[in-house]
């Protein structure tokens, strides 16, 4: 017997009144108007528990983490609740050919039926075995599992990009799950870890809405991918007045300017940090004086020093100008920087096609 | 080989039953341990492997030393922050950089916060499920163990029959759905599973609590690196500049808003610390007293570098002192020394990389690493579908940390019996109250040293240092307040951030008090750019492979001798090897020297 969301909560004491509460938070927590309150409600009303397998490749387990610290909803709700994940190596109880059962019981009974979640990548030198699972390299594991499943969602850098083992020169050619899954569709949840709501709001959407949200080019979630940092950075009108950190712990650093100068990649990084923010909300690297370093963007670690000026940058290349004037006065180079960041938000504009 | 006796004192026969568990699940990472059976299953021989490799220290070189917190962070993102934290001490080591009180405070709690953090996640969420059973819950009877909580902690405000009876429904509508998620193909019928449906009951309940609280914990992450996991560091300082008065002092980093925030998570992690974790362990342990085993190394050959110093850069002052304890002699704690070659050093004979000369160990600022993935001549399986390895010759990507040659035990349980045997009144307090009410519910009379070395004991030492790290919290936040009253605002040292001001070659060590034991980093840096950088972490010292002499390391050590209730149910092993809380992404990602073509696959 395949139950419902609505019908398992019901049983495990919620009440409709909390279940209908429930599904207006969700509804406004992926930013959907309270019209589709309704819309969620009647979705888990009808719709069974998807099993979900969640295999671990190449990885530091930042998305796991990451996952369990989802504030609406519950990780708890989401795992005793919505989903039946029914395969995580971290933490399952069964270990071994126990463990490893459960991938053939689920593909047996829901055969094109089940998410296959990955968190890390597979290596592909050394055999692959510097990925071991069950005695076998975990790019096997990772192509049999992608053979049964309905869809597939990278989660983090490492699946979706890389991360930090494929950075140069690569060890283990370390490849994201793009590059070896051809055949399956793929959305792609990246950062170092995605932030936790986000996480959850994704899995939230696809369960509710039974498809993948929409995806930009590169296969991530525009909802959560389609702003850069900079755009909603609550210190960009520092940015525009052409005020900024010039040295961690200066005036400025305490007055809350911009970051620019000491580094931040917010101007090129698309993400949902200055927007959700991290943790519930609490914080996100700018508020906490740290420039973004760019972690949800594709070969991050290869684009220079976390510290240098976006100027670096070839297509960022305008602010070159404002750089060279460093050496005179700060209100001038404030100045400065303002009017090329007008210039270079048009040219972004014009050249944002995506 | 049969029967081999090594030279730490094992006698290791692999004649018996092999036994196979791979992937050992609930750790962060991959590993394989195999275990060789007597006739009565008992351990005979273990061999513990790990199986994955990610090479992160070649990716570093010819970095900028100031970005390689971040790289090293990922290590893991469970042990989150405390390979960034040691990364920006051995950069400013090498570079001579001091940094300002405040950002010593700060780290402070950042660092006693990840403890916490991890080690509750660790009891409830990867551990616990050795421990306690979720379909026997369901037996329970509610009012029973409202009792039994009010027995084992009368201050935990959730306790009541209805608290527990809602759990319990929704436990029970979860498991009739027939979707066990997490708790599929659990050993639930196993009898190595000990406690009464009341017990059981009461712990589901806190799983379910510490997972809606280890949210919260974080979150003094969050306030000071900007997010968890992965919060951001800085050489020379912190990154979060205080701002407490006047001007623009809202949008600043830290303010006073954020700093009661962060007293409020502090206070947060001290009750729970009190009232639930350290409680819990306890009364689990306490039917658990006639499986005291798994000690191996545990209590009596143990090593750490010492942390948390009252007085910044005064090893003298460390809360939790370091030191090498030997062959159980707690009354001769030894010095240790990150710095002398001739005491930590990394062996490769059993290790699927390659020495010149692997007789010979190496110390980290001269080590080197040449992958060699190779099976030995009787292991059974193909290179790439191993069925059993051959632990006579190399069997796992962990090297073989040892210090003057001797296997050590790292972690909690080691900081712990450090601390215990160089009379650190808060820590004697801790245990001498705790075994007593250990004895007192078990009624039994063990000292110290019996009971911490044992599974068992690996799991109080570590609730224990979660309970001392959350009120040494209290402390520096108080600290903090203190200093910024006194006018001192200061949270980054800048003067030497322009590589123009460091000298042409450098060196320096980090070190740290990571969540599973002794963490220390090793750095060369040149013309302003890394030549090195190799990291010994805890994991490689537990989980190592046997070293050219024989010995074996820590994992192997605590799984001998152990009897287990079913050769094809592994809860005695996963039981042992989790107390350990392994962590096998930091363990396994050293480096080759030219990052070129790595590896050989082969069979001898």
């Amino acid at each position: 017997m395949v139950e419902t969301f609505y019908e398992v909560m019901r049983r495990q004491g919620i009440s409709r009144r909390s279940f209908l509460k429930y599904c207006s938070l969700t509804a406004a927590a992926l930013g959907l108007g309270p019209e589709f309150a309704g819309k969620i409600a009647h979705a888990m009303e009808t719709k069974p528990r998807i099993p979900i397998l969640w295999l671990h490749g190449l990885e530091c387990t930042c998305c796991s983490e990451s996952f369990i610290r989802s504030a609406h909803p519950l990780a708890k709700d989401v795992i005793l609740s919505m989903v039946s994940l029914d395969y995580d190596d971290t933490i399952m109880a069964a270990a071994g050919t126990q463990a490893e059962a459960i991938i053939e019981e689920t593909i047996e009974k829901y055969d094109g039926n089940f998410i296959l979640a990955v968190e890390g990548n597979p290596p592909l030198n050394q055999d692959g075995m510097s990925c071991i699972i069950a005695g076998k390299p975990f790019v096997e594991q990772l192509k049999h599992v992608a053979d049964h499943c309905k869809a597939i969602i990278s989660w983090g850098s490492c699946a979706s990009y890389g991360c930090v083992q494929a950075a140069r020169p690569n060890p283990t050619r370390a490849t994201p799950v793009h590059k070896v899954i051809h055949d399956k569709p793929i959305i792609k949840v990246p950062g170092c870890p995605p932030i936790a709501e986000v996480m959850t709001a994704v899995v939230t959407y696809i369960l509710t809405f039974e498809r993948f949200p929409e995806l930009d080019r590169q296969g991530r979630p525009k909802m959560f991918y389609s702003q850069r940092i900079h755009d909603k950075c609550y210190r960009r009108p520092h940015f525009d007045a052409g005020q900024f950190v010039e040295s961690f712990d200066d005036e400025g650093a305490r007055k809350g300017y911009c970051l620019y100068k000491v580094g931040c990649k917010g101007p090129t990084t698309y993400n949902a940090c200055s927007t959700i923010r991290w943790n519930e909300g609490t914080s996100f690297p700018i508020q906490a004086g740290h420039g973004c370093i760019g972690c949800s963007e594709d070969g991050f670690w290869d684009k220079g020093s976390w510290y240098a000026r976006l100027t670096d940058i070839h297509e960022f290349g305008i602010e070159g100008n404002a750089d060279n004037v460093g050496g005179t006065a700060a209100a001038v180079v404030g100045a400065g920087i303002a009017a090329h960041a007008a210039v270079s938000a048009v040219k972004r504009a014009q050249r944002k096609g995506d | 080989m049969a029967v081999i006796q090594t030279p730490n004192g094992y006698t290791l026969d692999n004649s018996g039953q092999r036994v196979v568990v791979d992937p050992v699940t609930r750790i962060e990472g991959h590993m394989r341990c195999e275990v060789n059976l007597d006739e009565n299953n008992v351990i005979r021989n273990a061999v513990s492997t790990g199986t994955m490799w990610r090479g992160l220290e070649v990716i570093l070189k010819g970095r900028d030393p100031r970005d390689a917190w971040a790289f090293v962070e990922r290590i893991c993102g469970v042990c989150t922050g405390c390979h960034a934290l040691t990364s920006v001490r051995a950069v400013e080591d090498a570079l001579g950089i001091k940094i300002p009180h405040n950002a010593h405070l700060i780290r402070e709690m950042m660092a006693k916060t990840l403890q916490v953090h991890d080690h509750v996640v660790h009891f409830y969420h990867l551990h616990a499920l050795d421990w306690v059973n979720p379909v026997n819950a369901l037996k329970a009877d509610p009012k029973q163990t409202s009792k039994l909580q009010h027995i084992v902690s009368p201050h935990h405000p959730m306790s009541s029959p209805g608290y527990f009876r809602d759990i319990q429904t929704r436990i029970k509508k979860f498991v009739e759905s027939g979707q066990l998620g997490p708790f599929k193909n659990g050993y639930w019928d196993n009898p190595a599973y000990k406690m009464p449906p009341e017990a059981d009951l009461m712990a589901v309940a806190h799983y379910l609590e510490a997972l809606d609280l280890q949210k919260e914990f974080v979150k003094l992450h969050t306030v000071f690196g900007g997010k968890n996991p992965h919060p951001n560091y800085l050489v020379g300082g912190v990154p979060c500049a205080i701002n407490m008065d006047g001007d623009m002092s809202a949008g600043a980093p830290l303010n006073m808003e954020r700093l009661n925030f962060v007293l409020a998570r502090i206070q947060e992690m001290v009750d729970f610390n009190k009232n639930v974790y350290v409680p819990d362990v306890i009364a689990i342990a306490s039917f658990y007293k006639n499986q005291l085993w798994g000690g191996g190394l545990g209590a009596l050959n143990i090593m750490d570098y010492g942390a948390y110093p009252k007085v910044p850069y005064d090893k003298s002052t460390d809360q939790l002192p370091g030191g090498v304890i030997l062959n159980g002699n707690w009354d001769e704690v030894l010095p240790v020394d990150p710095r002398d070659p001739e005491q930590v050093q990394e062996f490769v004979t059993h290790s699927w990389y390659s020495y010149p000369d692997e007789a010979k160990g190496l110390h980290p600022w001269d080590g080197i690493t040449e992958p060699n993935y190779e099976l030995g001549a009787n292991a059974k399986g193909t290179p790439t579908n191993i069925e059993e390895l051959d632990e006579a010759a190399k069997y796992s990507w962990i090297k073989s940390p040892r210090w003057r040659g001797n296997a050590v035990e790292v972690g909690p349980l080691s900081r712990y019996v450090l601390a215990y045997a160089q009379g650190v009144e808060y820590v004697q307090e801790q245990v001498n109250r705790s075994l007593a009410a250990f004895n007192g519910l078990a009624g039994t009379n063990l000292d110290a040293k019996t009971a911490l070395n044992s599974t068992i004991g690996r799991t109080l030492a570590r609730a224990l240092e979660s309970e001392y790290c959350a009120d040494m919290m209290v402390d520096d936040w108080n600290q903090l307040i203190s200093n910024i009253k006194n006018g001192d605002t200061a949270t980054a040292n800048m003067e030497k951030w322009d590589p123009s001001t460091w000298p042409k070659e450098a060196k320096g060590v980090g070190t740290a008090a990571a969540p599973r034991g002794a963490l220390g980093h090793w750095i060369r840096i040149k013309d302003g750019k890394i030549e090195n950088y190799q990291c010994v972490v805890p994991t490689t010292w537990n989980g190592s492979p046997r070293d050219p002499a024989g010995n074996i390391g820590a994992f192997e050590a605590s799984l001998m001798n152990t009897p287990v209730e079913r050769a094809n149910e592994p809860v005695e092993i996963l039981r042992t090897l989790h107390s350990f809380d392994p962590c096998l992404a930091c363990s396994t990602h050293v480096m080759s020297e030219d990052g070129e073509e790595l590896a050989n696959v082969k069979v001898r």
